[in-house]
């Protein structure tokens, strides 16, 4: 049987990384400049550690899709970064943080991994500053921190409402200046494809230049996947319009094992859908749980009334009802969750009859138009201009939308992928936040791996292995690029002649994947979901229809490749949901659940991270990380 | 909410590349009016893709109005007329039913036309590669509170690091002036005490790669901060101007 060994060093938990630190080999100076490092993807992983392999002296080739890399789907990120830096002084310290995190997580990631984001958390914030993020400040001219998320402590740090935005500028113009300094080759309009992989290490990627078509290959000692998670496997969601699985995928039938593929978080408070053509969906702060009630109508008689015509007692504030202490404040999946039930139940509202309201005529009468302005006046501002309707005269419509996944490839403590050499970073990998992650806790993680981790850890791989130097002749080179051909033409063969539309075929996959393997789950319902994945699978290389050829810009071409991939990842998908016969974070299955609704975990059979491993024939095989808790106790979460 | 339609007439820049001629082609839609502009323009493409037509290319990302992904000229003015928007963020509603709709790139010897409604905005990259960032590596830093920004300044500050490098600045210039953008990063830094000690040298490198790129000069008319999305303000370039000023005659 195969086995992971996730190199997490001996001794106590809060000692294990400065030991790791001081125990790594080191390059040295003049020989960094020899060796050259790939970082996939410049979103807040990817930039924050091309810059910082570049400041070492290594040569760095880094890579994304979109025109510049001051741009990723991080730059939307609103709310705030997490830090345990304890300035209110309301108790929060390392170990809270730690702890929150893995509770949060619902006991599913790594104690020795989300203890070491802990400690780094507060050098994110020393270094975000001393490069000029202009971050909220008090009066006093000290850092502004907030509670996030649920939190008992403030201990979110934030830019307005752009903190994405922000960091992302900061490391972005970090990794400017060592372009300048040309210790970095910025490849921008890229697309990674696949991995080149020699002698069972990771030495290159294929990519596709957006520009020409052209496929084009680099060679490199090591490969850094930084690409961001693939929430966009169901169509609709707040991630970003590139954002995919692609180059996660491509490595992982290479041979890097995919993590808890299952684990994804649905945000309860998002516009919802107004129509088909809709393209993404827009988040809004959850902040606005604080004050508006969530409710439909009791009877489905009173759904398509104008809201306010709808008496009190006609209406069922039903968070408020089952949840009589946290309210309209349940945790993310439960609040989402009940959303979707009580619009099954064809109490929805809207055009669609998929959404809630979020009503805020008790806020505003209690206290006032103005400080309901002035806590939510942006956000109410958001709302009118996409929807067209003025929440403070009729309540916001809200619905549950995919936001973040927690699962990706399998990285041991640091942060390298079952395959030699391929490290892999941010979102794109499965590390740190379990089962579901907390508010705010993203960016962190996606900064602590980039500047803190990714750098030391590299150059501990590149000490203890001295790889030739090798050519993009080289055979294994050719080979990729060749199977990337192939596929690429296989796929416009079919798109020349077929009939369905990419996005077609992809709505339709979103729609299986939302109801299917979404925000609550059963056997019968992945089962079938599998099924009708497989066909999808099949009419899209039978029937997709593809504009244009490969030789030219070709934006269609580069959504249908991505869906091609997704089109397998929601298989393993629903197949990792089906295995995990429990309950947990993001993962909620009908079939485990308390008499009172609640998620059932099972720490006897599932406390362990599934990693899925490519089969060339046949089905995946799975393999289990078991998960050691030595310094926390598991506990149930409650919110009656 | 689901049956209401309005129908608009589109004139679309078509360019099949660099070198290519353009030209303007014609397309006819029936629209919801709660689409945004960009899903408009996918409804319209899913209709040509059936036909065995091209698409029409364009660049987003975020589809919220804080990436700077997007962006195009809508009636003659970039990013449309509302103000502080992105194209991304316009919605059809704000259209009238069986209008005329005129969709061009960005017009800028500096942003070359990649496809359609694509351009390369590489230059503004090399604009802050030149200089546009404070040179701090990775590692140890003082903490974070160690030293005390003003709110007043730092809010200043943040208003000018609110850019979001779309180019719609440039688009808008009779000049095609890159100095509303590289005017906000200058501010950014020179405001912030983390970047007081490299001033001089940055806008000297910001503005003289801005020049080499080929951008026009600012002669204070004001297009761009109308086009702005994010109605960065007019003073930055003052700033800028004041602060390469400052730098020709001080030395650092
Ligand atoms: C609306 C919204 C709000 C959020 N708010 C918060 C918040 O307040 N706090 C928080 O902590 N988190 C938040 N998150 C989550 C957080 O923003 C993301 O998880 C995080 O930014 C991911 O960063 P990343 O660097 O891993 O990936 P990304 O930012 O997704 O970057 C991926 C990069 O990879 C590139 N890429 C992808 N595929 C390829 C390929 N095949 N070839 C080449 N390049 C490729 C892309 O071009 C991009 O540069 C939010 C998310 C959303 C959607
Ligand atoms: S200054 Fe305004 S218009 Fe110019 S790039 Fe920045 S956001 Fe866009
Ligand atoms: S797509 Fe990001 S600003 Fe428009």
């Amino acid at each position: 049987m195969t086995t992971l060994d996730s190199r997490v060093p001996e001794g106590p938990l809060a000692e294990k990384w400065s030991k790791r630190l001081h125990d790594m080999k080191l390059v040295a100076p003049n020989n960094k400049r020899k060796r050259k490092v790939i970082v996939v993807g410049t979103g807040l992983a990817g930039a924050s550690a091309a810059a910082s392999l570049g400041e070492l002296g290594y040569q760095v080739d880094a890579f994304c899709i979109t025109d510049s890399p001051r741009r990723a789907h991080s730059i939307a990120a609103q709310g705030g970064i997490n830090a345990a830096k304890n300035y209110p002084n309301d108790g929060d310290s390392v170990w809270r943080l730690f702890y929150d995190t893995i509770k949060g997580g619902d006991f599913r990631s790594r104690e020795a991994n989300v203890h070491r984001l802990a400690e780094v958390s507060t050098a994110i914030i020393d270094q975000a500053v001393a490069q000029g993020v202009p971050f909220a400040r008090e009066y006093g001219g000290e850092l502004a921190n907030r509670s996030f998320g649920g939190a008992q402590v403030s201990r979110t740090f934030y830019a307005r409402g752009q903190t994405g935005q922000q960091l992302l500028l900061g490391a972005y113009q970090a990794l400017m200046r060592q372009v300048d300094n040309k210790t970095v080759t910025m490849f921008p309009r890229r697309e990674m494809l696949d991995l080149v992989v020699i002698d069972g290490k990771a030495r290159g990627i294929i990519t596709r230049n957006l520009v020409t078509g052209e496929l084009e290959r680099h060679q490199a000692d090591a490969v850094v996947l930084c690409t961001g998670g693939y929430g966009r496997v169901y169509f609709l969601s707040t991630n970003a319009f590139n954002s995919n699985g692609t180059a996660a995928w491509r490595c992982y039938k290479r041979g890097a094992h995919f993590a808890n593929p299952c684990y994804v978080q649905i945000h309860p408070t998002c516009i919802p859908q107004s129509g088909d053509y809709q393209s993404k969906l827009t988040l809004m702060s959850e902040s606005l749980r604080n004050d508006g009630r969530v409710w439909v109508p009791k009877e489905k008689a009173d759904v398509k009334k104008p809201a306010n015509e709808i008496p009190e007692e006609r209406r069922d504030y039903y968070l408020e009802r089952k949840y009589p202490s946290f309210g309209n404040l349940v945790p993310r999946d439960v609040a989402s969750r009940n959303a979707k039930y009580v619009c099954d139940e064809g109490r929805g509202v809207g055009a669609t009859g998929r959404a809630v309201y979020l009503d805020f005529r008790d806020a505003i009468k209690n206290q006032g138009r103005d400080t309901i302005a002035d806590k939510y006046g942006n956000l109410f501002h958001m709302y009118e201009k996409i929807t067209g309707e003025n929440p403070y005269e009729v309540p916001m419509r809200i619905y549950p939308a995919v936001h973040y996944t927690m699962g990706g490839l399998w990285v041991d403590y640091e942060l390298m992928s079952t395959i030699p050499g391929l490290f892999v970073a941010g979102e794109a990998n499965f590390s740190d936040h379990g089962a579901n992650r907390l508010g705010a806790s993203a960016l962190m993680q996606g900064l602590a791996d980039g500047y803190f981790v990714v750098p030391f850890s590299v150059g501990n791989y590149l000490a203890q292995n001295k790889v030739e130097a090798i050519s993009t002749d080289h055979a294994d080179f050719k080979r990729t690029e060749d199977e990337v051909t192939a596929h690429l033409q296989k796929m416009l063969d079919v798109g020349a002649k077929g009939n369905r539309t990419v996005i077609e075929i992809y709505r339709d996959l979103g729609e299986i994947m939302y109801d299917q393997v979404g925000m609550s789950r059963t056997p019968e319902g992945l089962k079938e979901a599998i099924t009708k994945i497989k066909k999808l699978q099949n009419d899209f290389w039978t029937d997709v229809k593809i504009p244009g050829s490969g030789d030219e810009f070709n934006k269609m071409l580069e959504v249908a490749g991505r869906l091609a991939d997704f089109l397998e990842l929601a298989e393993l998908m629903a197949r990792d949901a089906l295995h995990r016969n429990e309950s947990c974070g993001g993962h909620f299955r009908e079939d485990h659940q308390t008499p009172e609704g609640e998620a059932r975990r099972d720490d006897e059979n599932f406390c362990y991270v599934a990693a899925w491993a490519f089969k060339e024939a046949g089905e995946p095989e799975l393999i289990k990380e078991p998960l050691e808790f030595e310094n926390v106790e598991l506990s149930t979460r409650s919110y009656k | 909410m689901h049956d209401e339609t309005m129908n608009v007439h589109l004139k679309v820049w078509r360019q099949a590349g660099p070198e290519s001629e353009g030209r303007f082609e014609s397309y006819s839609a029936e629209v919801n009016p709660h689409m945004s502009f960009l899903e408009m323009l996918d409804v319209v493409n899913e209709d040509l893709i059936k036909k065995g037509e091209m698409p029409i290319e364009f660049d987003s990302d975020c589809r919220e109005g804080i990436c700077g992904t997007c962006g195009c000229v809508v009636n003659g003015q970039a990013h449309g007329l509302e103000r502080g928007t992105t194209v991304c963020q316009l919605h059809m509603r704000s259209f009238r039913d069986g209008e005329t709709i005129v969709i061009e790139p960005w017009r800028a010897e500096a942003f070359p036309v990649i496809r359609d409604l694509v351009v390369d905005r590489g230059a503004f990259d090399r604009i802050i590669a030149a200089g546009g960032y404070v040179s701090v590596n990775t590692g140890p830093k003082p903490d974070a509170n160690a030293v005390k920004i003003g709110k007043d300044l730092s809010d200043r500050a943040f208003d000018a690091a609110a850019c979001i490098g779309c180019g719609a600045c440039v688009a808008a210039c009779p000049n095609a002036s890159a100095s509303l953008f590289t005017g906000a990063k200058v501010t950014q830094l020179a405001l912030m005490p983390q970047g007081a000690p490299e001033r001089g040298r940055r806008v000297r490198a910001m503005v003289d790669q801005m020049d080499a790129e080929g951008f026009g000069n600012c002669s204070n008319i004001g297009e761009c901060e109308a086009a702005c999305p994010k109605e960065i303000s007019l003073d930055n370039i003052a700033t800028m101007k004041r602060e390469y000023l400052r730098a020709m005659f001080t030395d650092h």
